[in-house]
């Protein structure tokens, strides 16, 4: 850390200027003249609630595909696939059994499967053909998206939270003062704050496990050297089945918090496929903390921008990836 | 049509003159192609053969990045959609507010410099990255240009785009009758494929080649990487832009769809399809599009599956193709002719390695 700002001075000095003035815009009482420049601050905190918690749901999707892109070198385009086959799973499962929370598991052990299914019979049989694999993996997704538009049709899929988690929770951020003198509290939905709390457990169970135990060591030297890797005895064609399995099983699991959160249908694979490529592409390939900063960036830009230049939003994200290409090729956190 | 037989005659005999140098299957296609309008109806000339055609560019632009230059792009469509889209601004359309009514000589070569440039930056953003990124990154910006020009009122007339979008009537000829558009749409690929296949054995082509194969070693020769292929991305840029103008004009309109991420990945299904070894792959792997895409519906129906299911059939064919022969149709050329040439005693292949 103090490296960091020995060697950049300045930029650590704007970053704090930044973080002061955001704080300060979170938790104060804002005054008129700031009112009058950008709107109330209902307005801007829910859009920092939405972006943050829209982070997590896309740090959910970005961190398989980065994990899965970072060991074997396969950009998985049927991601986005995964992620809606997920999303209908865990809505069949909430409908039949009506437990909310069977969907997860459902959802992932499912696209778990299907995950090494591709991996077996797709990814291994084309090892080291990046292009080719990548081909195959947007041959899935077309077929995959025409299947499920076969089966589910093309209605508006919510998968509804239980009775404990639905309405506004009473946060302790004040948004307003009212004449009287007593303070307005924000609403925001409890469930979707549950689910970024959760999203962020997973993000630090994924760091923990892949930087605190023996299959994480195993995981990381295949990401440096996979050659090296399988030189010293490791089952590597474990490992890599093993973490398509668990990132196509998060990309289900998303698919389900997508569907709680937002909705389901056809062409939401598209949509969640371009932001998890815009996610990994700003925060470095392969690497989670660059997924999980990445996420929060475009989700922040995302609903910003949709709130303060509503014309321009989804130009804004693809803005930020062309100025990290431009000055950061290899993205925010990724080693070049 | 013409599986080019590239070889020249360098045996020691007379050297031929151009005429006999032209393999005959060019004779034979070019002909067949030249009098189709004399027994083919309306229909197969303006739908089944325009769209062939202009695919057919388009697929073939991005088959020259790809196959000289192994930078496989997504944005094609993307460039072909930003200059219908420029035709339509700059020229005349029915939405008088925005189109500013300029004659074809100014638009259309404006509409092909925009399309240019946009393909320039393209190329000088993608090729900061390598193989599987850059797919990722020309995705991404399809993508972009999808979302702006359907949010965009201003300029793009947002969800609705542009439409009455009409050829110019140059020579007192309706270029959207089926037969002066099949002409037109003729020309266009034939000039595209010959520039392509001049461009293949020029100098420029093959360092792109080179750049291709080896890159390190390109540039230790003294040959500028980066530049070549941003040069390669302005002139398939162009390809796509004259593909774009076509198809602008073919269906009179343009909106956010036609340059959707669907269509950029209809291109690439199309090229790769084709086959990416030859520039002809582009138009073989376009007819075959066209033909499934008119004619599934119908045979969908007779198998008894919904007509709806297109897309299905598509991604299976596209799968199947991918798995099998990474070449394309043209792989498939290619592996029947080894395997007739074989010599069964001597189980080799024949006089080609």
């Amino acid at each position: 850390m103090r490296g960091v700002i020995d060697r950049h001075p300045f930029w650590s000095a704007v970053i704090f200027v930044v973080a002061a003035v955001l704080v300060w815009m979170i938790f104060a009482v804002w005054p008129d003249w700031l009112k009058d420049l950008i709107g109330r601050k209902k307005v801007f905190l829910n859009a920092l609630f939405n972006g943050v918690t829209l982070g997590g749901l896309y740090f959910l999707v970005a961190s398989g595909f980065t994990l899965i892109f970072g060991l074997m070198r396969n950009v998985n385009l049927a991601h986005g696939s995964l992620y809606l086959l997920g999303g209908y799973v865990g809505y069949v499962a909430a409908e039949v059994t009506g437990l909310w929370l069977l969907a997860f598991p459902v959802a992932f052990i499912l696209v778990a499967a299907f995950g090494i299914l591709l991996q077996f019979f797709v990814f291994r049989r084309m090892e080291g053909q990046d292009l080719r694999q990548t081909l195959v993996t947007i041959g899935i997704s077309i077929v995959m998206a025409d299947l499920m538009l076969w089966i589910w049709g093309g209605d508006f899929y919510n998968i509804t939270p239980p009775e404990w988690l639905s309405g506004p929770m009473t946060t302790f951020f004040v948004t307003t003062v009212k004449r009287s003198g007593d303070l307005v509290f924000l609403k925001y939905p409890l469930v979707r704050i549950v689910i970024f709390a959760a999203s962020v457990v997973v993000g630090i169970g994924m760091w923990l496990l892949l930087n605190r135990t023996r299959i994480g060591m195993l995981i990381r030297a295949g990401v440096d050297d996979r050659d090296m890797l399988s030189a010293t005895g490791a089952r590597i064609q474990l490992v890599f089945v093993g973490v398509f399995a668990f990132g196509a099983g998060l990309a289900g699991v998303a698919g389900v918090v997508g569907g709680t959160f937002q909705s389901l249908a056809p062409g939401e694979d598209v949509r969640f496929l371009l932001a998890s490529l815009v996610v990994v592409i700003v925060g470095g390939m392969g690497s989670i903390p660059g997924a999980a900063l990445g996420a929060l960036i475009i989700g922040l830009a995302e609903q910003f921008g949709s709130v303060y230049f509503p014309t321009y939003a989804v130009v804004l994200t693809f803005l930020i990836m062309v100025a990290v290409l431009a000055f950061r090729p290899q993205g925010l956190m990724g080693r070049s | 049509m013409a599986l080019a037989d590239n070889r020249l005659a360098s045996d020691g005999r007379d050297r031929p003159t151009w005429f006999e140098r032209v393999p005959p299957a060019y004779w034979v296609g070019g002909f067949l192609l030249l009098v189709m309008p004399s027994f083919a109806s309306d229909f197969i000339l303006f739908q089944i053969f325009g769209w062939t055609f202009i695919l057919g560019i388009i697929a073939l632009s991005l088959m020259f990045l790809a196959g000289y230059g192994g930078m496989v792009s997504l944005a094609q469509m993307t460039f072909a959609g930003c200059a219908g889209y420029m035709v339509a601004i700059f020229g005349t359309s029915a939405i008088t507010d925005i189109s500013l009514g300029w004659p074809w000589f100014v638009a259309i070569p404006l509409a092909l410099i925009v399309a240019v440039l946009l393909g320039t930056l393209t190329g000088w953003l993608a090729v900061r990255t390598e193989g599987i990124y850059t797919i990722m990154i020309t995705l991404a910006i399809a993508a972009a240009f999808f979302y702006f020009t359907r949010q965009n009122y201003v300029i793009f007339n947002g969800f609705s785009g542009f439409n009455g979008v009409l050829p110019p009537q140059l020579f007192g000829v309706d270029w959207r009758g089926s037969t002066a558009f099949y002409y037109l749409t003729l020309f266009w690929a034939a000039l595209c494929y010959f520039a392509v296949l001049y461009i293949s054995r020029a100098p420029f082509g093959l360092a792109l080649q080179g750049i291709r194969d080896n890159q390190r070693r390109m540039s230790a020769l003294g040959f500028n990487a980066i530049a070549h292929r941003v040069a390669a991305y302005a002139f398939a840029a162009l390809l796509a832009g004259i593909g774009g103008i076509l198809l602008t004009w073919q269906s009179a309109q343009i909106s956010p769809g036609t340059a959707g991420i669907g269509a950029a990945i209809d291109i690439l299904v199309v090229a790769v399809i084709g086959g990416l070894r030859h520039p002809i792959g582009a138009f073989i792997g376009a007819f075959i599009y066209v033909i499934l895409k008119t004619f599934a519906l119908d045979a969908l129906e007779a198998i008894g599956l919904a007509g709806e299911r297109f897309q299905l059939l598509i991604g299976l064919g596209f799968l199947l193709i991918v798995f099998w022969s990474p070449d394309g149709v043209l792989g498939l050329w290619a592996r029947w002719r080894e395997s007739r040439s074989r010599d069964p005693l001597l189980e080799r292949g024949g006089e080609r390695p």
